[in-house]
Order: structure tokens, then C-alpha cells, then sequence
């Protein structure tokens, strides 16, 4: 089975993926006008798995619109919510329903999110979820049991390329590459000395395709923000400060400006395979992050 | 040890509202040592209670009794006399001590005064600590010594996430990240290479509950 995502990997261009956040809620109106204006710039749009384990509408769902409307979606599945079977099964869904992309995540804990006293899961982690793609691939499932029909998936991961200490995420890294991955889309990068550091080791991996992850500022108080409540992202002292210096009412343009010369260089000085912008709840920016870095 | 946790005491004291004989039973093992059920705290809450009692004009009658534990029938069988006397039992048991009493002593009415928390070890004066979820499959001979199960909030098996940060838990930055810590205990032994292979999915068989462990060789005949 195809996957356009997979094909656009594997050309050797500078290859763009975008996300979209499903609405909490049954009011589509806005998440449609999001793919509309994304899916034809990209070469493919994640949609997030009750993202910071805010509660959302699933994944799967709007994957699917995402289909219907001749977008390419990456089905992002977290180990938070769902246990093997249920795991397992939306897999198998996913493939039937034509969806060939996945992204393998553990997940943020549930205490980041709006349902402090559910269940974390977490019966599986990244890994074994990356494993278990590839062995229903192989016509079976996780506890040995003949499939009637496999799956085919372009599968992902994610990377922390600024973590501090970077030893242990290098460990999971090549764990994720051993279980069988096509692809990375990384958490936000920021400081690009960082980066080619990651990306030095992340190299010996050639047939991993890597896409950085470019969160775009919208302000000062956003950044902090994240910083301090947003699992993998850190954002540096001096990157706030350019935010701070651009006009009242003008930190979105600055932080636009910065996304796009992010891009140009990692594209310029070919870093990585690609990006992944992510524009939370700011989706229409993403079109004027491409146009302002040339893509 | 089990520690646990005295509920708050307007919780406790509306529970026991309607008697008027009420027996405090402390247990003297995992309670006593994490000072939440043993022989003072019985005195404690027994004497919380009388007061709280009297200032609402009720006089009840208020015994107080410790038994080295109430996970074991041989502790709780010598009280049955005693507890005849009182209409109701407020065990400061953790939750197995509080089933046990009620099993052993049944139809008497037997209520929890305390919330049982966790395993776990004293790690200094007045503060104790989570180490261990009873997984049924200890792998800490492959971690360092440091639990992935327990002291990882998401209990990874192939460690760490994403969201780790300067060796702080995403969940909590006052909380050390296990997976860290794990990482650095065996590169300081030397032994990485126990944790460079992918660890398979957790067995969830063990912990299927109410579990049993037997020992055939130590039961009667």
C-alpha cells in the first residue's frame, strides 16, 4: 500500500508536514478550514492524540476527514489513553479506513492536561508501539496471533534533539531506530549548534528520514509558557528577547520571522530531510511561516 | 513498608456518627513505623474523637488497642472478646489489615481509618517514599536498582520520554527522572549495556487482582 508521504521521504526533497489539533468538541467548522488551507502546501498533516492530554476529538477521525478531503494525514498515536488491544486495533482501523502514517509517541502524562484523575495507561511505551506497527506488518499481533490481512504503514517517532542531558534520549533513539522507523519529526528546535550535534549522530542512521520541529513563537508570554508547562520544549533566553524587542502587538510577526529563518537555514545548509511546523491553534500562520521561508 | 495516611479526621469521625461504643485498633508493624497507625496515634485519635464527641454533648465510649499487626489471623483472634464489647472497630490498619479484621471478627462493623498509599521506605525523618508497585517481575538486577515501574510516572520500560528536562520529571520538576537516574547509576557501575536492549511489553498477569501467592510446602495438610 502507497503512501504519498512515504514516496515524498524517499525523493530526496526538502519534505514539509504540518499539524492540525482536533477541536474539543463536535464543531468541525474551524478544523476544516484548516486542512482545506494546509493540505495542498505540505507534503503531509499530523493530527495530534489528545495533545497534552487535554481530552479532543480522536485522531483516527480526522485523519480520515483528512483523507476525504484529499489531504495525506499522519495518524499520531500516544501510549497515554490505550492499552495494546485498543492500540492494536485503531491500527488496524487506520489502515482499512486508507490511512498509511503513523507517529509512535509515548504521550504527555495525564497531569498536564484537563483530567487529572484519569488513568494513565502507558501499558506500552514509544518503542514497543513502533514494534508493534511492524509486527502487524508481518501478519501478526502483538501476542502471536495470525492477522486475517496485515497492515503497511510509513511509521514515526519523535526525537528531543535539546534535551539536557542528551546521552539517555540518544539511547531511546536508537531503540526507536532498532524497532523500525521511517521517519522522525523532532520537538521543537531552537538553537541550531544544538541541533547539528543531534543531527551528527542522528546521520549514522541514513535511512532514518529526520524532520525538525519548528514551533512558532506567537509571544513572550507563549514561550514562557511553554517553557514552563509544556513537556520537550525549552526556549532560549535569547530567542524571548528578540520576541520582546519587536513592536506592541507585533511578537507573531517576529516569531514568523524566526520560524522562517530556522527553515532557510536548515534547508540552506541541508541539516535535516525537512521540517515539521507546528502553529498550535494558529493554523492559518503556517501558510505565511512557508510563504516567509520560501517554501 | 506499607505507608499510609490518616484520612482527615472529619471523614473519620462522621463514619463512626452512630455508635456509641467505638474500639481504635493500631496495628504495630508497617503503620507504627510510618506513624499513621501504631500505638500513639491510636491514643491520638482516640482522644480527637472524645473531644469532638463531648463538644457535641454526646459522651461515647472510646477503646483504644494495638496488636503487633492485622495482616495475621494469630493477632486478631485473641481480641474477639474484647471487640464484643464495642459496637464498631476503627481499624488504623493499612487496607489488608482492615479486610483481615473484618473477615476474622465478621458481621462486626469494621471501618478504615486510614488511606494506604504505597510501598516504600523511609527516606528521612517524617517523609516517606514510593519505591515499589508489586509488579510481580522485579527487573531492578537490569535498571541500576532504581525501579522503572514505580519511580518513572509512566512506568517505562525503555526510558527516557521526551519530556524530561535537566533530569526533572516532566510531571513534576521537583521529581527526578528515573530514567536518568537509572542511566547514571549504571554508567558510575560501568554496566550500560544492561539497558541498551529494547525490554519487552510488562507482563500484566501477575498483577491481576485479588492475586495469591501459596507456598505448598508450608500449608497443613
Amino acid at each position: 500500500m502507497a503512501s504519498r508521504f512515504k514516496e515524498a521521504l524517499e525523493s530526496g526533497k526538502f519534505v514539509v508536514t504540518a499539524e492540525v489539533g482536533p477541536p474539543k468538541g463536535t464543531n468541525i467548522e474551524k478544523l476544516l478550514h484548516h486542512i482545506d488551507l494546509l493540505k495542498d502546501r505540505v507534503d503531509a498533516l499530523n493530527v495530534t492524540d489528545n495533545q497534552s492530554a487535554v481530552m479532543r476529538i480522536c485522531s483516527l477521525a480526522v485523519c480520515k476527514l483528512i483523507k476525504d478531503r484529499g489531504g495525506e494525514p499522519i495518524l499520531q498515536v500516544t501510549c497515554r489513553d490505550k492499552n495494546r488491544l485498543a492500540i492494536q486495533s485503531e491500527l488496524l482501523g487506520a489502515h482499512v479506513l486508507g490511512i498509511h502514517n503513523v507517529l509512535c509517541l509515548t504521550g504527555d502524562h495525564i497531569v498536564v492536561g484537563d483530567h487529572i484523575d484519569a488513568m494513565p495507561v502507558f501499558d506500552i511505551d514509544s518503542v514497543h508501539l513502533i514494534q508493534a506497527v511492524r509486527t502487524l506488518e508481518q501478519g501478526k499481533d502483538m501476542a502471536g496471533n495470525e492477522l486475517d490481512g496485515p497492515v503497511s504503514f510509513c511509521v514515526g517517532a519523535t526525537a528531543t534533539p535539546e534535551a539536557d542531558p542528551l546521552e539517555p534520549q540518544l539511547l531511546k533513539f536508537k531503540k526507536k531506530v532498532r524497532a523500525g522507523i521511517n521517519f522522525v519529526q523532532t520537538q521543537a528546535v531552537y538553537d541550531l549548534d544544538k541541533f547539528r550535534r543531534f543531527m551528527e549522530f542522528a546521520r549514522k542512521f541514513d535511512r532514518v528520514k529526520v524532520l525538525a520541529g519548528i514551533v512558532l513563537l506567537a509571544s513572550v508570554g507563549m514561550a514562557r509558557y511553554m517553557n514552563a508547562n509544556v513537556p520537550g520544549i525549552f526556549v532560549p533566553e535569547e530567542m524571548i528577547q528578540e520576541l520582546a524587542s519587536a513592536p506592541k502587538g507585533k511578537a507573531i510577526e517576529k516569531g514568523i520571522e524566526i520560524a522562517a529563518r530556522l527553515i532557510r537555514t536548515i534547508r540552506d545548509e541541508g541539516i535535516c530531510d525537512g521540517v515539521h511546523i507546528m502553529a498550535i491553534g494558529r493554523e492559518e500562520r503556517v501558510l505565511d511561516i512557508l510563504d516567509a521561508a520560501g517554501l | 513498608m506499607i505507608v499510609a495516611e490518616r484520612k482527615p479526621f472529619e471523614e473519620i469521625k462522621e463514619s463512626v456518627r452512630a455508635y456509641e461504643r467505638i474500639l481504635v485498633l493500631g496495628c504495630g508493624t508497617c503503620v507504627s513505623v510510618c506513624l499513621a497507625g501504631g500505638e500513639r496515634e491510636v491514643a491520638i485519635l482516640a482522644s480527637q474523637l472524645r473531644m469532638a464527641f463531648r463538644l457535641g454533648g454526646r459522651e461515647v465510649e472510646i477503646g483504644e488497642l494495638t496488636i503487633t499487626r492485622q495482616c495475621d489471623r494469630e493477632y486478631i483472634e485473641p481480641i474477639r472478646q474484647t471487640a464484643a464489647l464495642y459496637d464498631v472497630i476503627l481499624s488504623m490498619a493499612c487496607g489488608a489489615g482492615v479486610q483481615l479484621v473484618a473477615e476474622v471478627l465478621e458481621p462486626k462493623v469494621v471501618l478504615p481509618a486510614l488511606n494506604t498509599r504505597f510501598i516504600g521506605v523511609t527516606e528521612a525523618e517524617g517523609v516517606w517514599g514510593e519505591r515499589c508497585m508489586a509488579c510481580g517481575d522485579c527487573l531492578l538486577a537490569y535498571t541500576g536498582g532504581i525501579c522503572p515501574v514505580t519511580m518513572c510516572a509512566k512506568g517505562l520500560l525503555n526510558g527516557p520520554c521526551g519530556g524530561t528536562d535537566h533530569g526533572k520529571c516532566e510531571v513534576d520538576r521537583e521529581k527526578d527522572c528515573a530514567w536518568t537516574l537509572i542511566y547514571r547509576r549504571l554508567e558510575a557501575q560501568g554496566r550500560l549495556d544492561m539497558i541498551e536492549r529494547i525490554f519487552e511489553p510488562k507482563r500484566f498477569g501477575p498483577r491481576l487482582h485479588p492475586a495469591r501467592v501459596m507456598r505448598e510446602v508450608y500449608q497443613r495438610a
